[in-house]
């Protein structure tokens, strides 16, 4: 296990290329699905008020 | 409703300008990526020698500064002028001079340092040896805020006009050429390993400089523009 | 066949359909990439020339060729919406523009990271390194322009032609960095492709190129779908939609 995250000495290296391509992966999933709920919850929003203007 | 006292006045100009630029924020990255674009192309076009690099790597990047911060100049007064609350700015009771200041403390912390985050970066390309680097860091700290307030009375002074563009380059880049030669020549110092407190005082006395004179004259590069 | 495309072409089947995939893509993703990196991390060997090291190839390479893949397929895809007007065509190219960009981003920082203990220095002016570098630049040009206009068709339209233009320059751009570099260079010769690779390390990467090319498509089909909610927010199903949503 030691050996493993040792790496042969690379450990800094390896392990922080992995952890950056692990962020921004997360990021672009991240991102549409937020942007997904904020619109809905503008679009709903916005659907509110032109009920109450109707009135 | 109480009239606003200066400082309130001040720091309301100050937190708008902010806000406008967060919400058009994207646009912020332009002139971001003109300053790395024009740096990455100086190896493409001469040499990509590391040593060659070293060498000339700070004037690239204190060049490619400029030509950025004279790309943004333009929006120190462009969305003020087009909907009409430069001219609201002029009538206020308060001195024009100490507003002028809060709008180019904005426009340095929307444009120059952005270039001082990035900065790093570009160093890296360019191969720089860490002194280098950080003292490359110090003379932008020191260097932009000058190119902000100098390139304020030149964009004052052109607001109105409609090629204002490349008249403004024609009368600011002239003012900016103290900057550069103290910053790229510091830079080159400590790199060769010669102390630099000499050149980072120059930069310092321009800096107290442009702060205590260019508001003054902005504003009133601003009146005579507007009149 | 021909009209399950012809449906795909419309919004609104599209985000039912999208929906329908993007679980079972995401999954595709998650098995490659979990197999790919118990093959590249713990199963495939140290390399005689270069240790451990040489296991950011697993991402970097992967990540790289996404990066270039995606720029034709925005291209393709904007040129598409341009010649035959669908609109799910200039949604695609301009829902890849993100994703294409952050992969190339990743190429660079990753192959800066595997530089540094290989060459000493985080970053060279080698062909490759360039020309992606360069590809970032096209990636965040697209991204500018699209940002900066204010309609949203116009912008798809305008990008488009930027991808075209741009996918045109990049075999030019990618030929003249490379003389350039044999012109200025010599001795450092980038020794990523070795002529023979171990087929314990080939597999890893496959796996892994997989799994980014499965990650992209649940990716582009989530913005896709986005894009495609503010485009038809007038329509009686994206407002059926909001109404759930509550």
């Amino acid at each position: 296990m030691n050996e493993f995250l040792h790496m042969g000495g690379y450990a800094s290296y390896v392990w922080s290329s992995y952890a950056i391509a692990l962020v921004v992966l997360l990021a672009n999933l991240v991102a549409p699905l937020r942007a997904r709920r904020k619109l809905l919850t503008r679009l709903a929003q916005r659907e509110k008020r032109a009920q109450r203007m109707k009135r | 409703m109480k009239p606003a006292t200066l400082p309130q006045a001040f720091s309301i100009l100050l937190r708008r300008d902010l806000t406008l630029a967060y919400r058009r924020r994207s646009e912020m990255i332009n002139p971001l990526l003109f300053f790395v674009l024009v740096t990455a192309l100086f190896p493409l076009g001469i040499s990509a020698d590391p040593a060659l690099l070293r060498e000339i790597g700070p004037g690239i990047i204190w060049v490619a500064a400029l030509l950025a911060s004279l790309l943004s100049l333009e929006t120190v007064f462009r969305s003020d002028f087009d909907d009409g609350s430069l001219e609201q700015l002029l009538l206020s009771p308060h001195p024009l001079s100490v507003l002028m200041i809060a709008k180019v403390l904005a426009h340095w912390l929307i444009t120059g340092l952005p270039l001082l985050i990035v900065a790093p970066l570009l160093g890296v390309l360019l191969n720089l040896s860490t002194a280098a680097m950080k003292t490359l860091l110090l003379t932008l700290a020191l260097g932009t805020p000058v190119l902000s307030l100098i390139g304020a009375i030149g964009v004052a002074l052109t607001v109105g006009l409609r090629k204002g563009g490349t008249i403004l380059s024609l009368l600011v880049l002239p003012l900016y050429v103290p900057v550069l030669i103290f910053a790229a020549s510091a830079v080159a110092n400590s790199d060769a390993g010669l102390p630099v407190s000499a050149h980072l005082s120059l930069l310092a006395a321009l800096l107290v400089l442009a702060i205590s004179l260019s508001p003054a004259a902005t504003a009133a590069s601003l009146r005579i523009s507007m009149s | 066949m021909l009209r399950f495309f012809h449906q795909l072409a419309s919004p609104k089947h599209f985000y039912r359909i999208s929906g329908k995939w993007i679980p079972w893509l995401g999954a595709a993703c998650l098995a490659f990439m979990l197999a790919g990196l118990y093959q590249g991390l713990l199963v495939a060997p140290t390399d005689y020339q270069q240790g451990d090291s040489y296991r950011i190839m697993f991402v970097h390479v992967p990540a790289a060729w996404m990066s270039l893949f995606i720029y034709m397929v925005m291209a393709i895809a904007g040129g598409i919406g341009l010649v035959w007007r669908i609109k799910l065509a200039e949604i695609m190219a301009i829902s890849s523009a993100h994703v294409g960009a952050s992969f190339t981003f990743l190429a660079l920082i990753t192959g800066s990271i595997w530089g540094k203990p290989m060459w000493g220095s985080w970053w060279v002016w080698d062909a490759r390194l360039t020309s992606e570098l360069i590809l970032l630049f096209l990636y965040l040009g697209v991204i500018a322009l699209y940002n900066a206009v204010e309609d949203r068709r116009t912008a798809a339209r305008a990008t488009s032609i930027l991808a075209l233009v741009g996918v045109v320059n990049i075999p030019i751009i990618h030929y003249s960095v490379e003389w350039w570099n044999t012109l200025h260079q010599g001795p450092t010769v980038t020794k990523f492709d070795a002529p023979s690779i171990d087929f314990r390390m080939l597999i890893p990467l496959l796996l892994m190129a997989i799994a980014f090319k499965l990650f992209y498509a649940v990716v582009v089909l989530l913005r896709a779908r986005v894009e495609v909610l503010q485009r038809e927010r007038n329509t009686s199903w994206v407002k059926a939609l909001v109404a759930e949503h509550e």
